[in-house]
């Protein structure tokens, strides 16, 4: 996670997923797209939603809501894609909406509660406290490593 | 020219020529550390090459050169004298490699005069005198401007630099490895491109595009193979190391080896070439270690002194095949059978049942090594699932046959290039599916009523094909996209390894040439998948991995059967220990067996089609009448409903066996343990921990047809000569006997080699030898040897009996004397074998 060093400001794209509100440092989301056409792959692990062609890029399609446990999305609602690309290959967390991009100052950020839910707390990299709602910053690389915890299924 | 040669003369003279950019600067600033450090590099390359070229007048040149320039390198002062006699070295350098580019050779002559002043410059000593050279002096004043020298002024020795230049880049040119890596990523793209292209005209029929796009398509292949082909390189290049390597191994081990290299021009994509080089290194390394025998025991088992690694390499089909064989001592089967245990890879019961072949493919399982001493050549047990996880990584199969006494043979087999691979698109529950080409060697299309009908035994589902038992994995299931209740839909037969099966798909598309594109990481742990790509229309879909696929014949269909030997075709006699018994009931409770490659057909027979005749139960069937038969008097056909039975065909004819349930094939050991004097009974086997009744189907077959047996004519009858039959097997002896008995001879049977030696010995009449080619102890082939060695029996017909007749096996026979060769269960083609043996003799007398 890179900083701003003189204002301490970062950037975040945030969005929802099951009426969480999220964040990702900007510098590591590649591109916002609407995933179509995906490809389901059998015997992946249950976050693996697929794979689908971004461009004439193969996109490894994650789940987030599945990934961290935060149930099934409604029927008929669309999701959208975050792209992020890591160590060459590509992927897109898919969530329910994207939102607007946050200026927000690194000594804001506060950490985990002690009582966040044990899947959350694994990709959270801390909290910022909005008005009105907490915005959950995600570590990205631990969201991306599927371990043994996930592939197993 | 030489290749290694050619490839030297292009690297060096390109080398030399930047060099030469450097060399006016390096009489201006002799102490520029990175002039000094290229030229360096330059003798240093020119003197490490010219070891393996075996150009020594180069080599002793050059070292004296590097050790002067490792001397500046290292901080000696660099004089006046030193830069001339550096440049007049060079300028010798160049004229020997004009010389060899001419003639091929170096030539005559020493260079005594550089090497003593080079030698007294690296020592320190002040140059004795300034070098006498003439090139050095004659080599112009450095001109301001170090880019282009005064061309116009150009001395004639120059000239001919230029023009040996030229004619050295008009060989070749050198393309960094990345270019042509990017291009063909290009071309994959391109290819992409134009498969979408295609898919669009494809939906609609009267487009303007139809003709442009007809030649797009045209020029893109044309491109892409054009493309692919300066990626090929000739197989030799990963060969290259590999003499010197046999050659410090044969030093080290004490043993006399030689090297075949055969097909070494055959051409491979590098990125290929790359991923088998290690491999291929590791084979032979092991060949040279395990394979080949010590001097004293090649001796005392009456080989050749010296040892032969053979490798060969040539195309075929869209692949390219690899052998490394080595005329060793063979694989340790006993060996790796009490290693499997110890590792703990399989039960004892387990082992029993697995065939040679089976047990050979555990040398590819993980840390397991075979070696009593580990020696620093191999030995660790890291390698050979290394090497066989590398070949199947690029698409590739390994197989291994060998032969004890006689040594090993590992066959690879790859494809040409991993970036474009021509595939079939079929669907299975509901999504689309890639299955490479290559490993797919047919389509069937199976359903109830037709031909192709998908049986079961038990649970696993099989397909008859040209009366060969092929077991199917379902797609859909073993995907895990659902169940499959219907018994319809195309079977694509694939081999994996040398497994043979079919894949059960709902659909089949078309076939298109896919690009391979890399698995993510979070799916590499799927076996079942070797890669994704996307399609002409735009979509992604998985490319099918027929090895891992072919896991799910494991897990669905009964461990042996799914090693059923027929399909193999190309697999050697394997047959050694087990037999693919089938298991049924019939009148009692004790299971029944009978090796499943004397059954021609299994049959569900509407009871109502069956009808009586004098007594006889007869049924029609193809187009005949078939006698049924109960197998015992407590066997009765079932009066309504489906009666299953066992067809036996021979010579046109049929017979059912009349019994109550199939219940199984297994893979197993034939040990009649309980011989039976009960007609139609062989003896009792135990099965799969049940005692078992094998059945004599010999008994069966004329209690059919009376004649069954009778078919040879009369005339071959009175002759009554002696055949001997060898065989290990009691099943086949007692197969065989009534068979060759029925057609006129008298038959006496051995039950082993050293039994057939012995009834030899004696002064009983023999006129013709049947023998096992493949019996514990002594086989087949030794026999042969052992009977010509013997004066009196010394031109005695043998024909040979084989479970799988290969031209291997054929072209060794002929060495040993073999008059005939034929397959075991071929029993018409034996009879006449022996007939037209016995009528040589006829004619001999």
């Amino acid at each position: 996670m890179t900083m701003n060093d003189s204002t301490g400001l970062n950037d975040y794209v945030t969005f929802t997923t099951a009426g969480q509100m999220f964040g990702l440092p900007i510098e590591r989301v590649q591109d916002v797209f609407k995933p179509t056409r995906i490809t389901r792959v059998p015997l992946a692990g249950a976050e693996i939603a697929g794979v689908l062609n971004l461009r004439g890029r193969i996109v490894t399609a994650i789940e987030l809501r599945t990934r961290l446990g935060l149930g099934a999305r409604g029927g008929g609602q669309v999701p959208m894609a975050i792209g992020i690309e890591l160590r060459g290959e590509s992927f897109g967390l898919l969530v329910d909406a994207v939102g607007e991009v946050l200026k927000l100052s690194d000594d804001e950020r506060e950490a985990n509660p002690i009582n966040l839910d044990r899947n959350l707390g694994r990709v959270s990299a801390g909290v910022y406290r909005l008005d009105g709602q907490l915005l959950v910053i995600l570590d990205i690389d631990r969201v991306l490593d599927l371990g043994a915890e996930a592939v197993a299924a | 020219m030489d290749d290694l040669l050619r490839v030297f003369l292009t690297e060096t003279t390109e080398s030399l020529n930047l060099v030469d950019a450097e060399l006016f600067r390096f009489e201006q600033e002799p102490n520029n550390g990175k002039i000094l450090a290229n030229i360096f590099r330059l003798v240093h390359t020119i003197k490490g090459t010219c070891g393996f070229l075996a150009l020594p007048r180069l080599e002793t040149l050059a070292h004296a050169a590097e050790n002067v320039m490792g001397k500046f390198r290292d901080g000696m002062p660099v004089t006046a004298e030193a830069v001339s006699l550096i440049l007049a070295t060079i300028d010798r350098i160049k004229a020997i490699l004009e010389a060899i580019d001419a003639s091929e050779r170096e030539p005559e002559g020493d260079d005594v005069d550089l090497i003593e002043q080079l030698g007294h410059m690296s020592r320190g000593e002040a140059a004795a005198a300034k070098p006498a050279m003439a090139p050095a002096e004659k080599r112009p004043e450095p001109p301001k401007n170090p880019q282009k020298p005064d061309k116009p002024d150009k001395t004639p020795p120059e000239r001919t630099e230029d023009e040996r230049g030229e004619r050295l880049a008009n060989h070749s040119i050198r393309v960094n490895v990345d270019t042509l890596d990017r291009l063909m990523t290009t071309v994959s793209e391109l290819v992409l491109t134009r498969n979408q292209l295609l898919e669009i005209v494809r939906r609609n029929e009267e487009s303007d595009f139809k003709v442009p796009l007809q030649r797009l398509s045209n020029v893109t292949a044309e491109l892409q193979e054009g493309v692919m082909k300066t990626r090929m390189q000739p197989i030799g290049n990963a060969w290259q190391k590999l003499p010197r390597i046999v050659r410090d191994l044969s030093a080290e081990l004490d043993k006399d080896i030689e090297l075949e290299m055969r097909g070494a021009d055959t051409e491979l994509d590098r990125q290929v070439l790359e991923l088998v080089k290690d491999p291929l290194t590791h084979l032979v390394r092991n060949c040279a270690d395990h394979g080949i025998e010590r001097l004293a025991e090649r001796l005392a088992a009456g080989k050749t002194a010296k040892g032969t690694i053979r490798l060969s390499a040539w195309h075929q089909g869209g692949h390219i095949i690899i052998e490394i064989s080595d005329n060793g001592r063979g694989l340790d089967l006993a060996g790796i059978r009490a290693k499997a245990i110890e590792n703990g890879l399989v039960s004892d019961a387990d082992l029993a049942a697995k065939s040679d072949a089976e047990i050979c493919n555990f040398i590819f399982m993980p840390g397991f090594s075979t070696a009593t001493h580990v020696t620093n050549i191999s030995g660790r047990g890291v390698g050979m699932d290394v090497v066989r996880s590398n070949i199947e990584q690029i698409g590739g199969t390994i197989d291994l046959k060998t032969a004890a006494g006689l040594g090993t043979t590992f066959t690879i087999k790859i494809p040409l290039t991993l970036a474009i691979v021509p595939s079939l698109i079929v669907e299975a529950g509901g999504e689309r599916f890639a299955i490479p080409q290559l490993s797919v060697l047919e389509l069937v299309r199976a359903d109830n009523g037709g031909e192709h009908r998908i049986e079961r035994i038990k649970d696993a589902p099989v397909l008859r094909l040209r009366n060969k038992l092929l077991p199917l994995i379902r797609l859909k299931e073993v995907l895990c996209l659902g169940e499959c209740d219907n018994e319809a839909g195309f079977v694509v037969v694939m081999q994996a390894g040398n497994q043979v099966f079919g894949a059960v798909v709902d659909g089949v598309f078309h076939t298109e040439e896919i690009v391979i594109k890399p698995m993510s990481s979070k799916l590499r742990h799927i076996p079942a998948f070797s890669g994704t790509t996307i399609l002409g229309d735009g979509s992604v879909i998985m490319i099918i991995d027929p090895n891992g696929v072919a896991q799910a014949l494991g897990r669905v269909v009964t461990a042996g059967y799914a090693d059923r030997p027929e399909m193999e075709s190309d697999e050697e006699d394997n047959e050694g220990d087990t037999v693919s018994l089938l298991v049924f009931r019939a009148g009692s409770q004790h299971p029944k067996a009978v090796p499943l490659s004397l059954v021609t057909r299994l049959e569900e027979i509407d009871c109502r089609k069956i009808e009586v005749s004098d007594g006889r139960h007869l049924v029609q069937y193809r187009n005949q009448l078939m006698p049924l038969l109960p197998i015992d008097s407590e066997t009765h056909v079932k009066k309504e409903g489906a009666q299953p039975i066992l067809v036996f065909s021979d010579q046109g004819r049929s017979l059912g066996l009349v019994v109550d349930e199939i219940v199984d094939i297994v893979e197993s050991r034939l040990d009649i343990e309980v011989a039976s004097d009960r007609p139609g009974l062989l003896g009792f086997a135990v099965i799969k921990g049940t005692t078992t009744e094998i059945i004599d189907v010999g008994h069966f077959l004329p209690q059919a047809f009376e004649d069954w047996f009778r078919r040879p004519d009369a005339s071959t009858m009175r002759q009554a000569r002696t055949v001997l039959l060898v065989d290990d097997s009691i099943f086949f002896r007692e197969l065989l006997t009534p068979l060759i008995k029925a057609a006129g001879y008298r038959v006496v049977a051995a039950a082993s080699a050293a039994e057939a030696l012995a009834a030899l010995k004696s002064d009983g009449r023999f006129d013709l030898i049947v023998t096992d080619t493949d019996m514990p102890e002594m086989d087949g082939f030794v026999l042969a040897e052992a009977v010509r060695a013997m004066p009196s029996r010394a031109t005695l017909p043998i024909i040979a009996l084989a479970a799988m007749v290969s031209a291997e096996a054929i072209e060794r026979g002929r060495v040993v004397g073999f008059h005939d060769f034929v397959a075991k269960f071929d029993r018409t083609g034996l009879i006449a074998a022996i007939k037209e043996q016995s009528a040589d003799l006829n004619r001999a007398a």
